[in-house]
């Protein structure tokens, strides 16, 4: 039988990919890419716990996890475009500026 | 059985994609593995009797999300493998493996506890739709507002950014030219 447990570690799991993505990408679109799959991760872990507390707050926060997704993936490409019509890379060694 | 076997067969393959998403070199293998590795995470969401949730998954994420991706990756060299200059790539996993070796004790160690009640009680005989609706429109009415407004200024903000000519107070002088280049080639 697959207990709650068995969800929270792959969540777990999942979540631990999307941040060695985070912390290993140089490049700005991958980043977005690795942030998608931690807001998945959590979003399992969600919908695991409301359904083994038979309650839907769970589902509800998963809710609004996919609509803060979606509203940061519109303001973050046209970021990306923007930064890509000015400096033509995505590296984020050359995009920075501030020498810190 | 079948329960198991379903969640061992998404398991491995989510998994798997996920970490061809953040691993390989090449932009498009990335956005297609993502999208699969998201419509296998709907069907854990349908397992799990979240079925709103999971047409949910499938519409916003593999549907708009990854389209929105598709098309801003029309401004981008894809086909070109990506560059990029990792300094010191053991230090970066060691680090990536502790933090997951932390999460993964954080996630666990919740589970001794049993003291968690339920505030929304799913209630039998009423599908998963319906009872999201209820607690959506009465309990979480305000945040669903919040979240319309917010999605409004997103998408706001997202024309303003990515429009052709409207980004012309964004930009500086150098810009200038490319704005040019751009009007030129509209003008023909």
């Amino acid at each position: 039988m697959i207990e709650l447990n068995d969800y929270l570690i792959l969540s777990g799991l999942l979540f631990a990919i999307g941040l060695v993505g985070v912390l290993r990408r140089k490049n700005l679109l991958m980043l977005f890419f690795a942030t998608e799959v931690m807001l998945n991760a959590a979003n399992i872990a969600f919908a695991a716990t409301s359904h083994y507390y038979n309650d839907l707050s769970g589902q509800m926060f998963a809710f609004f996890i996919i609509a803060v997704a979606a509203s940061e993936v519109a303001v973050g490409l046209g970021l990306l475009i923007v930064l890509y019509k000015r400096y033509g890379t995505l590296d984020l060694d050359n995009l920075a500026s501030m020498k810190g | 059985m079948y329960e198991q076997i379903a969640f061992y067969l998404f398991s491995v393959l989510t998994i798997g994609l996920f970490l061809v998403t953040v691993l390989t070199k090449n932009v498009l293998y990335s956005m297609t593995s993502l999208a699969a590795g998201m419509v296998l995470i709907s069907g854990f969401f349908f397992m799990l009797g979240a079925d709103f949730l999971g047409v949910v998954q499938l519409i916003v994420y593999v549907g708009a999300i990854m389209a929105l991706y598709a098309f801003a990756m029309m401004f981008f060299d894809v086909t070109r493998d990506v560059k990029e200059k990792n300094t010191s790539g053991a230090l970066v996993f060691l680090f990536g493996g502790l933090v997951a070796l932390m999460l993964v004790i954080i996630f666990s160690a919740p589970l001794v506890g049993e003291k968690i009640q339920a505030v929304y009680p799913m209630i039998d005989g009423i599908t998963n739709p319906q009872s999201v609706g209820m607690v959506l429109f009465t309990k979480y009415l305000i945040p669903f507002e919040v979240a319309a407004v917010m999605l409004l200024v997103a998408m706001i903000a997202g024309i303003i950014l990515a429009g052709k000519k409207m980004d012309q107070s964004l930009t500086t002088d150098d810009d200038i030219k490319v704005i040019e280049d751009i009007s030129q080639e509209d003008e023909k």
